[in-house]
């Protein structure tokens, strides 16, 4: 077959097919159904679209998206109509969320039943509208090409996020020629990129003036591949940077200018430093009120600058001074680059007594825990060896709980693009699936899903996924017996009524990983966890479910809570919360 | 404070469901809204109207340039503008009252537009305040029903809300 503009008659089965692979896509993540019939035939007879058959639809939104976040190429998905759509629509709201780009195809029954009730007929287009950043029907199948250019375009440009392509049956089977459409573009959509340069001079004027300045971080600097730049910026500043829960890594959190992530499970130091800080630069982070706490007691004495490629975030929900719209990468590029052209300098003495402060705060160690225990495993000892046997540079996939915030605190991420998890919708599931699609992208790669008892239950169908396609992951399951976050917050703020948080009837998470085909290791004591993990992190070749059971009444401290502000946290130490 | 925007949004199906879906996934207020094909097949023109503090109107103007389906969008609040609206109102008409509403129809400009032995049916267009003082006076008598088409507006001068020619 030759590429691109020769004009054969194809069907819109073997359009949809030729489309993925111009577009460059390397793994489709699926799973069959009627609607869809005719492309899983185009897709039998062709080998360059690797299709990876998961075994629920949401795990192959998952999947898809794992994927994505990893290479910060689009995730595509492909599933059936009804049921096969509105399975996939947890996976595209934790994309939305997080905006990630996704393209999820979803079959339609035929054009002319549409409407009609016919059997496994649901609207697609409508179900998906408040979760994605666009969807399209196809009602002709010489829209197809440009369709599907169309939603790789906006998928992946401006403020990423998840398209839908919903395609009845009836235009697979339709003919007509195959060209690659070469513009995208679309007359309504033009995201902008450069940010304005007079903003840019006014920011760089503000931070050099700061005597505290404080810079916080989101997922809009991976996302934007925008870590080299917000490096250099931060040394240049010498202010101290902090990272949201999705912003993990764009900040080299080993440096000594990482002060942690802020927010609700925040250090003490970064929340403190948000308090106190006269001048905050924002860069891809929408201010969610996991990050903000309390509105009104939010950086009270802050000038805030806020950088985003999306102008909806910008004043949504706290007032700016400087607001830049524009790509991460290029205005803080910009920033740079004004800030080393004005005459005055950041404010060394100013920086000293700063930083002075901050090493006060830091000296409180508020990550510290029961490290001497030698009865029961701590879960947060667990993820300091992990991050200590792979050096920091594994993939973490993580599901959604206590787990994910002992992750997000005890692994240092210093790379973007390796901690991978459901920030904004907080889906639990996710991590397995999530590890499916990162692993298949980085085969060599070591890929651990740290994952708790309750969540790793809502997708370990994908255990057979993980067997067919031979991957390696090594899940790190933190059993408590407990769906640990939700007992966290009923023993502060409902007087310890476990109202239905204890999971009874666990499976033998080892036997269960077994029957799989899969290996699996129970470990209930403190001095057996480096072993496991070395054992497990060694079986280069085999999926390993290592079960460690931990301390059932371990919280994640600090902790601010809800609507409190950042100044109001509370430690391991104080126990109790107000 | 109430604003008046003026959106032109590709006319697919679907386009007018993202915008309404929007202000109720927000929680924004839609006074009114009115839409339909511009002279441009493509198009459709949409007239909105909404309420809210600066702050929020602010979040409905970008999210509704966020919407893909949004070509172009202007608030006309602050402009000066020409809105309109137009009332069909259909009224009970019978004996000594026929001559008094019919005068009352002359002093608002309406027109009857449809007559029986017992009702009247008028129309009237101009801005909300005026089709609002019309309806209050005829509060006294019978009203059967009112159909209001929402209201619509545009700049003054030779400025003009229309999509950039590529």
């Amino acid at each position: 077959m030759d590429r691109g503009v020769t004009a054969v008659e194809l069907t819109g089965a073997e359009i949809f097919v030729r489309c993925l692979r111009d577009e460059g896509v390397e793994y489709l993540f699926g799973y069959p159904g009627g609607a869809v019939l005719h492309i899983y035939d185009a897709l039998y007879k062709q080998e360059e679209v690797k299709h990876i058959l998961v075994r629920h639809e949401q795990g192959a939104t998952h999947a898809a998206d794992g994927y994505a976040r990893s290479t910060g190429k689009p995730g595509v998905v492909l599933v059936t109509s009804g049921p096969g759509a509105t399975n996939a629509v947890t996976g595209i709201a934790t994309a939305y969320m997080d905006s990630v780009p996704l393209v999820v195809f979803t079959g339609q029954v035929m054009t002319s039943l549409i409407g009609d009730d016919a059997f496994q007929e649901v609207d697609a287009i409508g179900i998906t509208r408040p979760c994605v950043k666009h969807n399209f029907m196809v009602k002709d199948v010489r829209d197809l090409a440009s369709i599907m250019r169309k939603a790789f375009h906006v998928a992946t440009t401006g403020r990423p996020g998840p398209v839908v392509v919903d395609i009845p049956k009836d235009i697979t089977a339709h003919k007509t020629a195959y060209v690659f459409p070469k513009d995208p573009t679309l007359r309504s959509y033009k995201p902008v990129r450069e940010g304005d340069p007079a903003a840019i001079r006014q920011a760089a004027a503000l931070l050099v003036s700061a005597k505290r300045p404080m810079v916080y971080a989101g997922g809009g600097i991976v996302l934007g591949n925008a870590a080299p730049e917000l490096t250099a910026l931060v040394r240049y500043l010498g202010a101290p940077c902090t990272n949201t829960l999705m912003g993990l890594g764009g900040f080299p959190a080993t440096d000594p200018l990482f002060v942690g992530m802020l927010g609700m499970h925040g250090t003490y130091e970064a929340n403190m430093a948000m308090h106190d800080c006269d001048v905050l630069l924002a860069v891809g982070a929408r201010f969610d009120d996991r990050v903000t706490g309390d509105l009104d007691k939010f950086c009270p004495n802050a000038r805030i600058i806020h950088i985003d490629v999306d102008p909806a975030s910008i004043q949504k929900n706290v007032p700016v001074e400087i607001p830049i719209v524009g790509e991460a990468a290029l205005v803080l590029r910009d920033l740079l680059a004004a800030l080393q052209a004005t005459d005055s300098a950041p404010d060394k003495a100013a920086l000293a007594a700063w930083w002075r402060l901050i090493d006060e705060w830091r000296s409180r160690q508020c990550l510290n825990y029961d490290r001497a225990n030698i009865e029961v495993i701590k879960p947060q000892f667990v993820l300091e060896t992990l991050y200590r046997l792979t050096r920091g540079d594994a993939y973490v996939t993580s599901d959604v709980g206590q787990h994910q915030m002992w992750a997000a605190q005890f692994y240092k991420f210093d790379k973007p693009r390796r901690w991978i998890n459901s920030g904004g919708l907080g889906t639990m599931g996710f991590g397995l699936p999530a590890a499916i699609g990162v692993q298949l992208a980085h085969p060599e790669a070591t890929v651990a899903c740290v994952t708790g008892e309750a969540s790793i239950q809502m997708c370990i169908q994908e255990l057979s996924t993980c067997k067919q396609y031979d991957l390696p992951i090594k899940i790190i399951n933190l059993n408590n017996r407990y769906m640990g976050m939700v007992r966290q917050w009923q023993e502060f703020f409902y007087q310890s009524r476990y109202s239905h948080s204890y999971l009874e009837a666990l499976p033998d998470f080892v036997k269960l990983a077994e029957s799989y085909g899969h290996a699996g290791l129970r470990i209930d004591k403190p001095q057996d966890v480096e072993a496991a993990l070395r054992e497990a992190l060694g079986r280069r070749d085999r999926l390993v479910f290592l079960d460690f059971i931990t301390d059932q009444t371990e919280n994640v401290y600090p902790m601010i809570a809800a609507g409190a502000g950042h100044n109001e946290m509370h430690l391991a130490t104080d126990r109790e919360l107000a | 404070m109430r604003h008046i925007i003026s959106i032109l949004l590709e006319n697919e199906a679907g386009a007018l469901s993202r915008v309404a879906g929007l202000f109720s996934a927000r929680g924004y207020n839609i006074a009114s809204l009115t839409v339909a094909p511009t002279e441009d097949p493509t198009l459709s023109r949409m007239t909105l109207v909404t309420s809210g503090s600066e702050e929020i109107v602010d979040q409905i103007r970008k999210q509704l340039n966020k919407l893909v389906d949004v070509v172009k969008l202007v608030d006309l609040t602050d402009d000066d503008r020409i809105e309109r609206e137009m009332l069909l109102i259909k009224v009970c008409a019978e004996g000594g009252e026929r001559d008094e509403i019919k005068r009352l129809a002359d002093i608002f400009r309406g027109r009857i537009i449809d007559v029986t032995d017992r009702a009247y049916t008028i129309e009237l267009t101009g801005d909300g305040s005026k089709l609002d003082a019309f309806i209050s006076v005829l509060k006294s008598r019978r009203i059967l029903e009112v159909v209001r088409s929402g209201v619509i507006g545009i700049a003054r001068g030779n400025g003009a809300c229309v999509a950039e020619t590529p």
